[in-house]
């Protein structure tokens, strides 16, 4: 059912089936929204439903039984015009009813807390397999770098990763930390959120077993635009991840095109990195294969000539608050710029 | 007395934080002196300052007992000793700061010893402000055996501030070269 | 021979009535009193103030967020606003707001004159009051001499490295820093204070097991705030020292701890929040009583039930930073401890019920307010455990969730309670009762605007949606979501309305109260309405945990039974 956990707290198996079927019971519109914490498409967000649920059904239990009590108190007990002006009989209190519902809540607890211990323990201290990929994640204000060191790839924005067959597991670890301030990397149908921060390393594994495109975003505040930083997790089959790789890994065509001048003199290069050219700019995002991103400005908007030229005649009008300075381009070199970046598959 | 207690207790809070960023930066510092490079024992210093501790409170037993003289000698001593302590703490940050060119920018531990140190010394000062009002009054006549309690609050400051040294003496001094 | 002196009214026959005093004599009179009732009447004047503007702000954002990539505000400016809007709610309206009712009320019940000191009581309000004012100067001055002026926009937890110089140049966080530092000067000085004056000036027979439950619950409360506050100073002290003196406690570029910043923020942010919540526990033990015509079941369980709570709050900070990666260690003992605090909460939820059980419950608007307070406190504290349980909170953390879950604990709870307490004690405060009808309207207009907001709020944080974004993607499906929860707000702020013009038109129309409208049983009800300035005439002398019910019933007296 779910991951390489299982080969080894089999009978987890079992319970992670209940969780299943719980899926069944909970609203079609808690699960269809694309980032839904309760639509889980890889083992770590598995793991957490399958929780989430059991707490969930204690705390209604509880929600149910308390809550009724309390309403029938309410109703029963409330003052009617034809009583009497006696006081009613004071109460002042019970050593064993006390202790009962303090020995039941503990009890109550002490099943939760296990349950939540197992989960925390499967998840921090699962054993990484051989054949996971590693990805370095590095959050900036505000966009992502991500950076595949065994494969020699460095992209921003947009992170593929192979899908992980539960037979043969191949989940992806991401190792974050942070260029400036705190950011989170949360994509809620594959994990929880991690944060990442400066002079700090985090791990996180997501493992998704079915192909598609996962989205997600920056979770804790980070400044301006944390509300823009958003993450598109792409889960590939083997091959069409292979192909991906090989394409990533060539540096950028030779190119005569103007725009590709109208580049290299401007400030473009101090942020921006083209491999095969001089431009090796580390502090804005790798432009590389920009071309083969569906999105550009950390996913705010489509990857398309209009937007790209927007965005680099003015970031301030798309992402106000950004850190990319509007380049002030004359229009002929705008469009020489633009249709460059078209060509950087 | 209670009021005292409460504000101790909430002064030993933020002394502990500083303590606590004070330890877990220990041998974090990329770059500049460690402890071991610069510093030298204060033993001067603390004799004086625990040493005032015994003057003060030498001087609200002679309060109660109504010898006022006796209790401004005990006061006075209290206040040069006090004084002593920061006279040699200043010292020690001059040659830090001007011979050794360690400030609280240059690294992590010159910023953790500075404040922590720096924090205590405030309150040092608050106390001895407080303590030579006390001397200024005894001097001139104007205290009496039924501001003994009064003084009595005012020592257990002045000790709370000499505990909170032997803490930071202890981890800055001893256990952190 | 204080026992024999009948306990209603003063004996004061000297009435000649003065004439009316000038405008700048009142001024005058209100500005350097050390009178602890109008030191408490001027901290409850002061945080409604700032609760108007704090639900302005939050309006404000809440106009924006209604529909996906709106562009009614810019960026920056909603982030100034949710960073104002969480810093004034909890230090500029929760704590004066709790310390003004407490202010007023525990001399009163404890049969005193006033507080242990009452030129600290006077100091820590203006002072604290000075800091939110500090605060608010920010939108002049924030940005320094030269530039536009802005208010700090860092959330009111202001992480470490983003309140660092180089990302947040200008003042705006320093206005934060200072406006909060002040505050916390205040703060300790008041909950000193209280401490002081619960441990000392008891009137004659108050042993503390007799002292009414609210004052308990301040004792642990100011308690805490010393524990609390001065954590957070010390924080400030470094960020402070970070910023101008170019130290590196927070700076990540020369080794520092972003982590560091987390711990000591939380370690005072989590009791902070239990220090908001024991006083609303405090009121609701008072009144459900009263209005339920029963004594409190269990008092020494809710004793014990209030100190385990503030003692075990002081260790489970880190459950804000489950998602930092401390270790399968740390995360499963705070996960232990956050669910651990749900046994004494759930004691004291239980004898609430139990108190209500055979009881005679007159559903005066006090008591509406708190019979909302159960239900909803009950659903705080399920969702604040679905977030103890570490892998949930994985999923829950820094999203919508989260915000609806506090909102439920610091409106549902806490402010239905401060609403309890206004309608309760504004007939002994001013001498006459609050219009029933008009509070009424109130109760449910805020119940239906707090509803339709705070439950739908529970959605968009599983659905995906962190907070402190100031627009969100039209794909994402949170749209419908957030315009209900937009939508409800409308009617908190006719609710709230309905109750500021309550509060006014009382004060000159109300029905006069007399010392005891409510027939409750604690010693502020045996004074006048408003007391006199010395409180009682004759120190009283109590015999059991409700003076007056002995009084009342001399037949059946509380000391007969009390275990």
């Amino acid at each position: 059912m779910s991951g390489f956990i299982l080969s080894e707290f089999g009978h987890f198996g079992l319970r992670m089936d209940i969780a299943h079927q719980w899926l069944l019971l909970v609203p079609s519109w808690l699960t269809e929204g694309r980032t839904s914490i309760f639509a889980p498409k890889a083992t770590p967000a598995q793991l957490v439903f399958g929780l989430s649920m059991f707490v969930l059904a204690i705390a209604a239990a509880i929600f149910l039984a308390t809550g009724g009590i309390l309403a029938y108190v309410l109703i029963r007990y409330r003052r009617r015009a034809t009583d009497s002006e006696h006081e009613p009989p004071q109460i002042y209190g019970s050593n064993q009813i006390e202790l009962s519902w303090t020995v039941i809540p503990i009890m109550i607890i002490v099943v939760l807390f296990l349950t939540t211990a197992r989960v925390i323990f499967n998840t921090e201290y699962a054993t990484k397999p051989d054949a996971a990929l590693d990805v370095v994640v590095i959050g900036h204000q505000f966009w992502w770098e991500f950076r595949y060191p065994k494969l020699g790839i460095v992209t921003a924005n947009e992170l593929h990763i192979p899908v992980s067959d539960p037979q043969h597991p191949t989940p992806t670890y991401l190792e974050m930390s942070s260029a400036d301030t705190d950011h989170s990397f949360w994509v809620p149908q594959l994990a929880g959120k991690t944060d990442v921060i400066p002079n700090r390393v985090n791990v996180m594994w997501i493992d998704p077993q079915s192909p598609g495109l996962y989205l997600g975003q920056c979770a804790q505040y980070c400044g301006t635009q944390h509300a823009k930083m958003l993450l598109r997790v792409y889960a590939q089959s083997p091959n069409d991840f292979d192909a991906w790789v090989a394409e990533q890994r060539q540096p950028a065509k030779a190119s005569t095109v103007d725009g590709q001048a109208v580049f290299l003199r401007n400030a473009c290069i101090n942020c921006h990195t083209i491999a095969g050219t001089i431009a090796k700019g580390r502090f804005g995002p790798d432009l590389t294969h920009l071309a083969g991103r569906d999105t550009i400005a950390s996913g705010a908007v489509q990857n398309t000539p209009e937007n790209l030229r927007k965005w680099i005649d003015n970031p301030e009008r798309m992402k106000p608050g950004c850190m990319m300075p509007a380049m002030h381009l004359n229009d002929r070199d705008l469009t020489a710029v633009v249709f460059y970046l078209t060509t950087l598959h | 007395m209670v009021g005292i207690l409460c504000l101790i207790a909430a002064e030993s809070a933020v002394f502990i934080i500083f303590v606590v960023a004070y330890i877990f930066y220990l041998g974090k510092s990329i770059s500049g002196p460690s402890p071991r490079d610069v510093l030298d024992i204060p033993i001067v210093g603390t004799i004086c300052l625990l040493s005032s501790s015994l003057t003060v409170y030498l001087a609200v037993g002679a309060l109660r007992k109504s010898k006022v003289g006796l209790c401004s000698l005990w006061l006075a001593a209290t206040v040069l000793l006090g004084g002593v302590f920061l006279a040699g703490t200043a010292l020690e940050w001059r040659q830090l700061i001007y011979k050794d060119g360690f400030t609280i920018r240059t690294n992590l531990f010159g910023t953790t010893f500075y404040s922590l140190v720096g924090l205590h010394a405030t309150h040092v000062v608050v106390g001895l402000v407080m303590l030579a009002l006390a001397l200024v009054f005894a001097l001139r006549g104007r205290l009496t055996e039924a501001n003994a309690e009064r003084l009595d609050v005012l020592s257990l400051y002045w000790h709370f501030v000499d505990a909170v040294w032997v803490v930071v003496f202890t981890v800055v001094y001893v256990l952190g070269r | 021979m204080a026992d024999s002196i009948p306990l209603t009214g003063p004996i004061d026959l000297t009435s000649a009535p003065k004439a009316r005093p000038l405008t700048l004599e009142v001024l005058h009179a209100w500005v350097t009193t050390v009178d602890h009732k109008k030191i408490g009447l001027m901290y409850i004047g002061y945080a409604l103030v700032f609760l108007v503007i704090a639900g302005l702000e939050a309006i404000v954002m809440r106009l924006q967020l209604a529909v996906p990539e709106n562009g009614l505000v810019s960026p920056q400016v909603f982030n100034r606003m949710f960073t104002m809007h969480g810093t004034t709610m909890v230090f500029f309206v929760g704590m004066p707001i709790l310390f003004g009712f407490g202010n007023y009320v525990i001399p009163l019940m404890l049969g005193a004159r006033d507080m242990a000191f009452p030129r600290l009581n006077a100091f820590s309000f203006w002072i604290a009051a000075f800091g939110g004012l500090l605060l608010y100067f920010s939108f002049l001055g924030g940005d320094g001499l030269y530039g536009a002026g802005t208010a700090p926009d860092v959330g009111w937890f202001a992480y470490a490295p983003l309140t660092a110089k180089v990302f947040s140049p200008g003042h705006s966080t320093d206005y934060w820093t200072l406006g909060i530092l002040l505050s916390g000067i205040g703060s300790i000085g008041t909950a000193l204070n209280i401490v002081t004056t619960i441990i000392c000036m008891r009137c004659p027979g108050m042993k503390l097991s007799r002292m009414p439950l609210l004052v308990w619950l301040y004792f642990v409360t100011c308690c805490m705030v010393f524990v609390a506050v001065s954590p957070l100073t010390a924080a400030q002290i470094m960020l402070l020292i970070d910023r101008y003196l170019g130290g590196h406690f927070f700076d990540t570029q020369a080794g520092g701890s972003a982590v560091l910043w987390m711990h000591f923020f939380w370690i005072f942010g989590h009791p902070e929040v239990y220090i908001l919540v024991l006083p609303a526990f405090g009121f609701a033990n008072e009144i459900i009583p009263v209005f339920a015509r029963k004594a409190i079941f269990g008092y020494p369980a809710m004793v014990a039930a209030s100190v385990a709570i503030g003692f075990i709050s002081l260790s489970v900070w880190a459950h804000h930073m489950f998602t930092v990666g401390l270790g399968p260690g740390a995360n499963t003992f705070v996960a232990l401890a956050t669910m651990i605090i749900a046994v004494p909460t759930g004691i004291k939820i239980f004898n609430w019920i139990a108190t209500l059980w055979g009881g005679n419950i007159r559903f005066t608007v006090p008591m509406l307010f708190c019979a909302a307070f159960l239900f909803q406190f009950l659903i705080a504290g399920l969702t604040g455990i679905m977030l103890g349980a570490a892998p949930f909170d994985w999923q829950l953390s820094g999203s919508y969730f989260v915000v609806a879950h506090f909102h439920y604990v610091l409106v549902g709870a806490i402010v239905f309670t401060i609403f309890a307490a206004f309608y309760y004690w504004y007939p002994k405060m001013s001498g006459r009762l609050m219009n029933e009808t008009l509070g009424k309207w109130h109760f449910w207009l805020f119940l239906i605007g707090f509803h339709l907001t705070f439950d739908f709020m529970h959605i968009p944080g599983i659905l995906g949606m962190p907070r402190r974004v100031y627009t969100y993607q039209l794909d994402r499906g949170w749209g419908i979501w957030n315009l209900i929860v937009s939508i409800g707000v409308i009617f908190q702020v006719l609710g709230v309305g309905c109750f500021v013009f309550n509060l006014l038109r009382s004060y000159f129309k109300g029905t006069i109260a007399g010392p005891d409208p409510w027939d409750a049983w604690t010693l502020e009800w045996s004074t006048d309405s408003p007391p006199p300035a010395y409180n009682f005439a004759a120190i009283p002398s109590v015999q059991s945990r409700r003076p007056l019910w002995d009084l009342k019933h001399p037949e059946d007296p509380d000391s007969k039974y009390e275990l």
